[in-house]
């Protein structure tokens, strides 16, 4: 199901406000008989910080590394910026990358590794310096010049990588899983970091990661893959708010989703018979069956809203900011967070539970909604 | 924990070990300088003399010229052979990968009695005259083992992401090759080229089943030996050849460790 074209007409699409750094045009690649990348079309910003998000294997390395230049699509063109590039070996694009392993080259010194994609441009001595120094101060490593990679711890690494991509000034910078192989502290401390880097300096991210905390953190936008597609594009806050399907809802946080028909404009009816409200515009004029969903933290204990269901409790989880309940209805299990604010204030559960419409959303299907 | 008893008794047998292998090498280098032409202890007088002699000997000459030919051509066999063969090995999944590793490694094991007497028989089964080259190729069979497993344990340490980072960096296919394929490959080669040298120069085994009437370095010796002819002579060579051999590894060994390879642990 073309979900990702529904919600780039339908939805916030006004013609490319600003210019697009990175377009990609149908993009297909397959590995002999595996389709990595299914006819994919994108719109990337000039300077935003975009994340390709998705479990392994949905194809979201592979279209970064079609951007790079280390794969070609079978079908499809990718722009930087007008220019088409597909063809082009990766010493002509205007990107770098970020690898996952890093990759600095062993025997250089962490200077000359920085200064790397300088020195290849042609650009000598004073000039050399003076961007490598600057650099090395923007990600903290001033005075680390002259030691090897290997005597640099991994977080220090890391920023070396992203040293020497940036240094270039490259219209896109590529990023593979970058904090991947950091603890998490390390990883939490960079994400903020980064986050702030490209602010700084405005060029576009790409950044490629299988982690949905590290891509709504980082991200002004996310591509959420599956399959090879794109099942949604958004701000985190409207793909968390609003998924359209199971597979988002399921992928980015918790949710409940409970099957029923459509029986309204703005109703459906769950499978044990209640009916719930839902935005009219969650619809989206859908009928039949569909998927009702309503994330644990908008759930309040008792009957406090207009969508209202009961069961009894089935466990209690002290998750420290919250209490996680879980409560067993007829329409399906339901998960309730309810916030830790007052020091050992134990809500009294009756199973009774209700929500307000506005935060319930409705996807196609059960399909997809057990991944992760 | 260690006992204080354990580590002085540790301390002295690694000094007992390394006593025991290296004062016979010292004493015999030590010879090569004793003045008189009988091996007795104390050294009564030392001389440079032999050097001089074993220099103007037209046989030590040419049985090191011999050597040398012969460790310098399968060095550079090896050099090809090897590092190819531990591409292919690294870069591509083929069917019999397995078994062509295998194989490769097989003649460092392998006695080299066993690789002499079946080479030997194959030259003669194919009617080969003993030649140079007959020895460059029994001595290829385990340099190239040893090129070969150095160059594959440097491709396996080095990230394979290392030739993408340098194009995204803008540099071309030659410039790749110039300035990350070939410093992070060269200590390999480097490392692996000495040691195989080494292990070619001073080859006695294999050497003797393909060498025919030829006489190499190590086999002069060998001969001298078995005879008690010239045995001071025989002393100043052997002690040209422990350097030869000594300083080849070190060096090899020193381009391994501090090539900055190693991956952190």
């Amino acid at each position: 199901m073309a979900v990702e074209s529904r919600a780039e007409t339908e939805r916030q699409h006004p013609v490319s406000p600003v210019a697009a750094d990175v377009r990609l045009d149908r993009v297909t690649k397959n590995f002999d008989d595996v389709t990595a990348v299914d006819d994919v079309s994108l719109e990337i910003e000039r300077g935003s910080f975009f994340a390709l998000l998705g479990p392994s294997g949905c194809g979201k390395t592979t279209t970064l590394r079609m951007i790079g230049g280390f794969e070609e699509p079978n079908a499809g063109t990718i722009y930087l910026g007008e220019e088409p590039v597909t063809g082009k070996p990766p010493y002509k694009r205007d990107v770098n990358t970020v690898f996952q392993s890093y990759a600095l080259f062993p025997h250089l010194s962490i200077f000359e590794n920085v200064g790397f994609g300088l020195r290849r441009r042609g650009v000598r001595g004073a000039d050399v310096r003076g961007r490598v120094t600057e650099i090395l101060r923007l990600v903290g490593l001033s005075g680390m010049e002259k030691r090897k990679p290997r005597q640099l711890s991994g977080g220090q690494q890391q920023r070396v990588a992203l040293a020497r991509a940036l240094v270039n000034r490259p219209r896109v910078l590529l990023l593979d899983e970058p904090l991947g192989a950091l603890d998490l502290k390390l990883r939490k401390q960079m994400q903020l970091e980064m986050k702030a880097i490209q602010h700084d300096i405005g060029i576009t991210f790409v950044h490629v990661t299988h982690d949905q905390e590290e891509a709504m953190t980082m991200a002004d936008r996310i591509a959420i893959m599956n399959g090879g597609r794109i099942e949604q594009l958004g701000t985190p806050g409207e793909l968390y708010e609003h998924p359209q399907t199971a597979f988002v809802a399921g992928f980015l946080g918790i949710s409940n989703l409970l099957p029923g028909t459509v029986s309204a404009m703005d109703a459906v009816r769950l499978d044990d018979g209640t009916t719930v409200k839902v935005p009219q515009e969650a619809l989206r004029g859908r009928s039949g069956r569909v998927a009702v969903g309503v994330r644990p933290e908008k759930i309040r204990l008792g009957h406090g809203e207009e969508n209202r269901l009961s069961g009894h409790l089935l466990e209690t989880a002290y998750v420290g900011v919250a209490t996680q309940y879980v409560l067993d209805t007829r329409a399906g299990n339901i998960s309730v967070y309810v916030q830790n604010s007052e020091p050992g204030a134990q809500q009294a559960v009756t199973g009774e539970i209700s929500w307000s419409p506005d935060s319930t959303f409705v996807v196609d299907s059960m399909e997809g909604a057990e991944a992760e | 924990m260690e006992t204080r008893a354990t580590r002085i008794g540790l301390r002295i047998a690694t000094v007992l070990v390394i006593a025991f292998l290296w004062i016979p090498l010292l004493i015999i280098m030590l010879y090569a300088f004793n003045s008189s032409s009988i091996q007795s202890w104390p050294i009564s007088s030392y001389t440079f003399h032999w050097f001089r002699d074993a220099w103007h000997d037209g046989d030590v000459r040419s049985a090191l010229w011999l050597s040398a030919r012969v460790g310098l051509l399968a060095t550079g066999i090896a050099l090809v052979l090897g590092s190819a063969a531990a591409f292919a090995i690294h870069r591509f999944r083929f069917f019999g990968r397995e078994s062509v590793s295998f194989l490769l490694l097989l003649p460092l094991a392998l006695p080299g009695i066993i690789t002499g007497m079946a080479l030997n028989s194959a030259y003669v089964f194919a009617g080969v005259s003993f030649s140079i080259w007959t020895i460059v190729t029994g001595h290829a069979t385990f340099c190239v083992v040893v090129v070969y497993n150095n160059v594959l344990a440097r491709l396996r340490r080095t990230s394979p992401s290392l030739i993408e980072a340098s194009m995204d960096l803008g540099a071309d296919g030659w410039q790749t090759f110039r300035f990350v394929v070939w410093p992070v490959l060269s200590t390999a080669l480097i490392a692996g080229g000495l040691l195989a040298f080494a292990l070619s120069f001073d080859e006695v085994i294999v050497t003797t089943f393909t060498a025919g009437a030829q006489t190499t370095l190590p086999i002069f010796i060998l001969d001298k030996i078995q005879r008690g002819q010239q045995l001071p002579i025989v002393n100043a060579v052997v002690f040209v050849v422990i350097l030869a051999t000594v300083v080849p590894v070190i060096i090899s060994q020193r381009l391994t460790h501090e090539s900055g390879l190693l991956r952190r642990r």
